[in-house]
């Protein structure tokens, strides 16, 4: 039996990460994204985990790998400028393979730029924004039921394949109430995943030795025996710092491939009206809300559109957006900043079919009008 | 090592503190006559006195010639960030208050780039114990001039002179909330371990500051030789019982050391969260 509940966006996020395991997180405050620390602050005690409001963001970032590296299950979340601040350590997460989630609750950029008002800016920063190459799951729900869902899958993925995940929200998503089926989240519903533990003796411990899913067994700090060294340095197996260039080249390949190799499993998007589409919006988050009504309103018009909704981000979804291209006539790219997963479409569209942007940095939302006009003018073959 | 063809055991015997090394990640990247070496050798005779094994220690850094440190001991170590040893601690010791956390920073780390993480750790009261190695300069990238780099000395980006003044260490941790702060030197190997080992069991922030030659790039810089550099230390510090007694004209130039300030009346910072935690939720983890 279904058991609703009316939720707000940030506190779904957060109740969702205590289902999920979560029992560390560090944080500093900033908007949209501060109810997700209070409502922490709030949970995690009771819970018997840690809350720590940090000095920044930077030191937010760094407290949840030294959680991280303890055995817990650990979380920060932010908001844009937050964001730039913590790309230093989550850099540091990836390189030293602390299981972490990362909440980002866009806002309108750069610098400051709007901070109560949504934006999609972080798209590219997600994956590009540290410095060095880099590969994390990124995931982007639509819905607050769906936050829920995507909050539990970011965690059960940062366990699994020992790295950072990215949760991106946006300020609209963050701050909506909606119902959510909680009767979906008791623990005989939940696929809870944890990160794997060493299967060696002490003595034959390497940290640093990836099994064959290219995903090493780190004994949490404090485990007896299985003492450990980590650096953002690059390391062998042991964790020493080395400048053997087949050690190095090995390292960066596999912590990109234990991520790529998976990125099968990781897809995840919604299809609408996709069937007989000749022109597919693909798009995320708060704007396919839009997208979906402006499918349906084309479609009152005799225009075959459909939608992609991509819920993972990244690794994106490569032959599902190349298969898309080759079966309608337009692609439509629609998202709140001047033009990011366009290149992403574009990229695997090869030039199957012509793909087309909407795009706004102003701090409001695409309205399903808007897009729709779009359709309408690409329908007539105009751009 | 100069002890290839001796088994670890009868090092052991001989020199217990050995336990705490990784002896095959040696020898260190630490320059000839550099002070790193002391201060870690004072930490692990420290760790050895207070009976502390191996698997209830942690050692964090952050980056500079000191943060290299937990590479080459045998606990579990974490070679972070810069600046940022103490946020990564701080999650650490919380998650896992069994553990003696111990943070390696130099000046250039924990006063400079991480002097936000430093004194937020300091007023936290949270029990980690800081060894700061003041070594006045930015050693690893070639000589820069540092927050600790006395005025008018010289440094790669100071070629007329440091016209900046000091950071005092330890007045700034005492200011911030730490409660234990003591300064030691290289030179006073023997008074360093004593101190690092009060640090250590100290309940709270502890922060020893360890003046350091860096005789390679400082001294080149400045024209000081490795001997005329552990001199300095010698003949310029002097212990802090004596240096209260000394009328105030009598101070100019000299440095205090030994234990600056000690209270162990105020809460430790993970002891006060558990509290609260078993209130609210019963023990539960």
């Amino acid at each position: 039996m279904a058991k609703l509940e009316l939720k707000y966006g940030n506190h779904a996020c957060a109740e969702a990460a205590i289902i999920a395991g979560c029992r560390f997180y560090a944080g500093y405050p900033i908007t949209p994204s501060s109810e997700i620390a209070e409502k922490m602050a709030e949970l995690l005690p009771k819970h018997g985990g840690v809350f720590i409001q940090m000095e920044d963001e930077i030191a937010a970032m760094g407290a949840v790998v030294g959680g991280s590296f303890a055995g817990l299950k650990s979380m920060t979340a932010t908001s844009g400028p937050g964001f730039s601040l913590k790309q230093e350590n989550l850099g540091y997460a990836f390189m030293v393979e602390a299981p972490c989630v990362i909440v980002n609750v866009q806002r309108g950029g750069p610098s400051t730029g709007l901070p109560t008002q949504p934006g999609q800016q972080e798209i590219m920063q997600s994956l590009w924004g540290t410095h060095g190459d880099k590969l994390i799951p990124v995931f982007y729900p639509g819905n607050v039921q769906e936050i829920m869902e995507e909050t539990i899958r970011a965690f059960n993925w940062a366990e699994r394949l020992r790295t950072p995940v990215v949760l991106l929200l946006d300020e609209v998503l963050g701050h909506m109430r909606e119902t959510v089926d909680m009767a979906q989240f008791t623990p005989d519903k939940v696929e809870i995943w944890n990160r794997k533990m060493p299967d060696v003796p002490p003595e034959e411990y390497l940290p640093y030795k990836p099994g064959e899913d290219d995903v090493p067994a780190i004994a949490p700090y404090g485990t007896p025996g299985y003492r450990g060294h980590a650096t953002g340095l690059h390391h062998d197996y042991t964790g020493f710092p080395t400048t053997d260039p087949e050690m190095c080249q090995e390292l960066i390949d596999r912590l990109i491939r234990k991520v790529k190799n998976r990125q099968p499993e990781l897809e995840k998007n919604e299809e609408y009206k996709l069937d007989d589409a000749e022109i597919a919006i693909v798009t995320f988050g708060t704007t396919a809300r839009a997208a979906k009504t402006a499918v349906d309103l084309a479609r009152e018009k005799g225009i075959k559109a459909g939608l992609l909704r991509v819920i993972t981000i990244w690794p994106s979804p490569e032959e599902t957006l190349n298969k898309l291209a080759k079966s309608v006539k337009a692609i439509l790219v629609p998202e709140l900043n001047m033009g990011q997963y366009v290149f992403e479409v574009e990229r695997c569209a090869r030039g199957e079919a012509p793909v087309y942007r909407l795009n706004r940095a102003n701090g409001k939302i695409i309205y399903p009008h808007e897009i729709l006009a779009k359709i309408e003018e690409i329908a007539k073959g105009g751009k | 090592m100069s002890t290839p063809n001796i088994p670890m055991e009868k090092i052991v015997e001989k020199k217990p503190y050995f336990k705490y090394l990784r002896l095959n990640k040696m020898p260190t990247i630490w320059c000839p006559g550099c002070g790193i070496g002391q201060a870690f050798r004072a930490t692990c005779m420290a760790l050895d006195e207070l009976g502390i094994p191996n698997d209830k220690v942690a050692m964090v850094s952050g980056i500079g010639c000191s943060s290299r440190t937990p590479g080459y001991f045998d606990g579990f170590t974490l070679h972070t960030t810069h600046g940022r040893a103490p946020t990564f601690a701080t999650g650490l010791k919380l998650a896992r208050p069994e553990l003696t956390t111990i943070v390696f920073t130099g000046d250039g780390d924990a006063l400079a780039i991480g002097g936000n993480h430093f004194i937020h750790a300091a007023r936290r009261n949270i029990d980690i114990t800081v060894v700061l190695i003041n070594n006045w300069i930015y050693g690893m990238t070639g000589g820069q001039v540092s927050p600790t780099t006395p005025t008018g000395s010289y440094a790669t980006t100071t070629p007329y002179g440091n016209y900046e003044p000091q950071f005092d260490v330890a007045k700034l941790a005492i200011a911030a909330g730490a409660t234990y702060v003591a300064r030691g030197t290289a030179y006073h190997a023997m008074e360093l371990k004593k101190l690092i080992m009060d640090g250590i069991k100290h309940k709270g922030f502890s922060l020893i500051e360890v003046l350091s030659p860096c005789t390679i790039v400082y001294g080149r810089k400045n024209r000081m030789s490795i001997e005329e550099m552990y001199f300095w230390f010698k003949e310029n510090t002097i212990p802090v019982k004596a240096w209260e007694k000394l009328p105030e004209e009598k101070r100019a130039g000299k440095i205090p050391r030994g234990v600056l300030y000690h209270d162990d009346s105020r809460p430790e910072y993970t002891e006060l969260y558990w509290q609260k935690v078993k209130e609210l939720s019963g023990g539960e983890k």
